[in-house]
């Protein structure tokens, strides 16, 4: 791995993050209506319509107090200077507590979540996709392809809801939503760790069922291409044990591509966790989102979304970091 | 088909040596035999086909007003005037409503089919811009090259790590009311990137070849090239994008429908998943409510994963497996 490797792949990282900023930064802005009017407005119709004279005031020192009379340019920069600060502004759903609080006490839950799942669903993804894919299994084991299809077919969200019914509704041996039991006191023992397990098993098996044919799928499309290659058959001819060819040569070279599918289905399970989370009433990052979006909270949207894409943009980065080291090929093409 | 009958493809003669009987047989044999070399691209055709037919059919049959809060389905004549039939809410399936009435007395067979027609609609708006604006950039990049392709490439690179749901949530968030078009457009401007990289590699392998240089030679313009050589080369790929970029779209829009925060005014099924979410179908066990508009995406999105899969067995004859 070389210095140039690493500089061009922080490169990119950075230039996601700014991109990413730019477009959170116009998004708001590309309204036509003065945000801070209409808040102005729709307060006075809540009030019952009152006229109230210095309206204009109000709304010139509003501007001021955020800076939205400032040149856009200006406004650009001192949008990007309250970025490396880490400072988004407060929440107005949860006023005065700072986005930047509201958004860390979320992320725990979204990454023990999200994160185990999804490095679960990877593992036993490619683990079957592999073995679909891996010629000398048994014929039985293609039905298994249709059958990861159909699972794969529906949405996180809509399994997530027809678990919901099936365990809640028609067998209540779960709980339905929360991550843990708000009667219970929190604690370091064995009770609230069973508790908080209790709670993730629908909203992570909806996510693992969800996510596990995908893998398959592509764990298999990739081992057919790799078994119909030169080196296996040598392998073959050389008379390697089977077992050897499976681990070794083929499931090897397959799994590759799925690293780069692991950085990249970061971001879609994110997403997807938005609506599981809102499903399951999981006080995640996906629900702080909704709660922002249905409050008009949006310093909330924007420092959350800035979150996300920076958590997101930083797995990829790791990922492109981790990737020469298990693909000779690209070490020795950049070294 | 690594596996698959040869002899079925070598017709025998018939023993009359009937021309026409001959021909006929020749031609099933070989509509069969496409069929079966490519049973994931027919079967997922077959799928889809079913859905549309179910959403073309059902909005025919049955008036729309059934999908509206409050209708009426019979006037009663009475002494003093005409008394409006109200419809009960909670209706289990029966022979009026074939898959019930919802929580606001909704006839749910009515709002599957008229909502199966906007979402698919909405997919198929989606589908094209984005293969449309995708195809164009893949195109410019591959073919011209240069700083366009640098700058093609890096913003593509960078806007697919956004999480695509995250993005068209805070856009919403933005914006007054959406139209299902609008919905169509919005997704179709923000899922680009996947054809664009596709496009692009394979316009990159493409260029180089004899035929193209070939063409060059014979004074061909790069608009010549581009559609007499380069695009019919890439259509497998452009159609898989394509039934890609509808699936995609179609998942986005229901789930940005499922938070509420799609188009509210016209019947769709992630309107409807809003809907069953809200009003608690699950806790009511109305399993006629959210089975339905389940059943239905889950067909239509297997549909279109097999035309996929299928699209890409032709272009990457490598692929082709038993199984």
């Amino acid at each position: 791995m070389t210095v140039d490797y690493v500089l061009r792949r922080l490169g990119m990282f950075v230039l996601i993050i700014f991109v990413a900023g730019t477009l959170n930064f116009a998004i708001p802005r590309l309204r036509p209506t003065n945000p801070v009017e209409e808040r102005m407005n729709q307060l006075l119709q809540q009030a019952g319509g009152v006229h109230i004279a210095n309206v204009k005031e109000m709304i010139a020192s509003y501007e001021e107090r955020f800076g939205l009379n400032n040149p856009l340019w200006r406004q650009y920069l001192n949008y990007w200077i309250a970025l490396a600060k880490l400072d988004f502004g407060q929440s107005i759903a949860y006023f005065p507590a700072d986005v930047t609080r509201e958004v860390m006490r979320s992320m725990p839950w979204t990454l023990g979540l999200v994160g185990v799942t999804t490095v679960m669903a990877a593992v036993i993804g490619s683990f079957f996709g592999a073995w679909l894919g891996w010629t000398r299994t048994p014929i039985a084991v293609s039905f298994v392809v249709p059958l990861l299809l159909i699972v794969t077919a529906v949405p996180f969200y809509l399994l997530g809801l027809l678990m919901l019914w099936v365990f809640t509704v028609f067998w209540p041996i779960l709980p339905g939503g929360g991550a843990h039991d708000p009667l219970l006191a929190p604690a370091f023992d064995l009770t609230t760790f069973i508790d908080i397990i209790q709670h993730a098993i629908l909203p992570g098996a909806a996510i693992i069922l969800s996510s596990v044919g995908f893998w398959g799928l592509g764990m298999r499309g990739m081992m057919v291409t790799t078994m119909g290659d030169d080196f296996i058959k040598l392998a073959e001819f050389k008379g390697l044990k089977e077992r050897r060819i499976f681990l070794r040569y083929a499931v090897r070279n397959a799994l590759l591509p799925q690293v780069t599918g692991l950085a990249i289905n970061i971001g879609f399970v994110v997403s997807g966790s938005v609506l599981v989370e809102v499903l399951f009433a999981y006080p995640g990052i996906g629900n702080l989102l909704y709660t922002a979006i249905t409050s008009n909270d949006y310093f909330l949207i924007q420092g959350v979304l800035m979150y996300v894409i920076f958590a997101v943009g930083l797995m990829l980065f790791i990922v492109d970091l981790i990737y020469p080291l298990i693909d000779p090929r690209i070490r020795y093409r950049s070294a | 088909m690594a596996n698959m009958d040869t002899t079925a493809l070598e017709p025998q003669l018939p023993s009359s040596y009937d021309v026409t009987v001959f021909e006929e047989e020749t031609r099933w044999v070989k509509v069969s035999g496409a069929i079966r070399r490519n049973v994931l691209l027919f079967a997922g055709s077959l799928l889809i086909l079913a859905i549309v037919l179910f959403a073309v059919a059902g909005s025919l049959i049955i008036d729309e007003k059934r999908t509206e809060v409050g209708f009426a389905h019979a006037e009663r004549e009475t002494a003093d005037g005409s008394i409006k039939d109200q419809v009960a809410p909670r209706l289990k399936p029966s022979s009026e409503f074939w898959f019930g009435t919802d929580q606001f007395a909704r006839d749910i067979f009515a709002y599957v089919a008229y909502g199966t027609l906007g979402t698919l609609w909405m997919g198929l708006i989606a589908g094209i811009i984005g293969i449309g604006i995708g195809t164009l950039l893949g195109f410019i990049g591959g073919y011209f090259g240069g700083w366009l392709d640098a700058v093609i490439v890096v913003l593509s690179d960078a806007l697919i790590t956004i999480p695509g749901l995250m993005l068209l949530i805070t856009i919403s968030a933005y914006l007054d009311q959406l139209t299902v078009e609008q919905l169509g457009i919005l997704i179709g401007v923000i899922s680009w990137m996947g054809t664009t990289r596709v496009v692009r590699a394979q316009v990159l392998t493409l260029k180089n070849r004899a035929y193209v240089e070939v063409s060059k030679f014979n004074g061909q313009g790069d608009m010549e090239i581009v559609v007499s050589e380069l695009i019919p080369n890439l259509a497998p790929f452009i159609a898989a994008a394509f039934v890609g970029a509808v699936a995609g779209a179609i998942l986005l829009s229901i789930g940005l429908s499922a938070l509420g925060l799609g188009p509210q005014n016209e019947p769709s099924l992630g309107l409807m998943a809003f809907w069953f979410i809200r009003f608690g179908a699950v806790p009511q066990g109305m399993w006629w409510w959210f089975g339905p508009p389940i059943v239905v995406i889950a067909i239509f999105i297997v549909g279109l994963f097999m035309i996929t899969a299928g699209l890409d067995q032709i272009a990457n004859p490598r692929l082709r497996t038993s199984v």
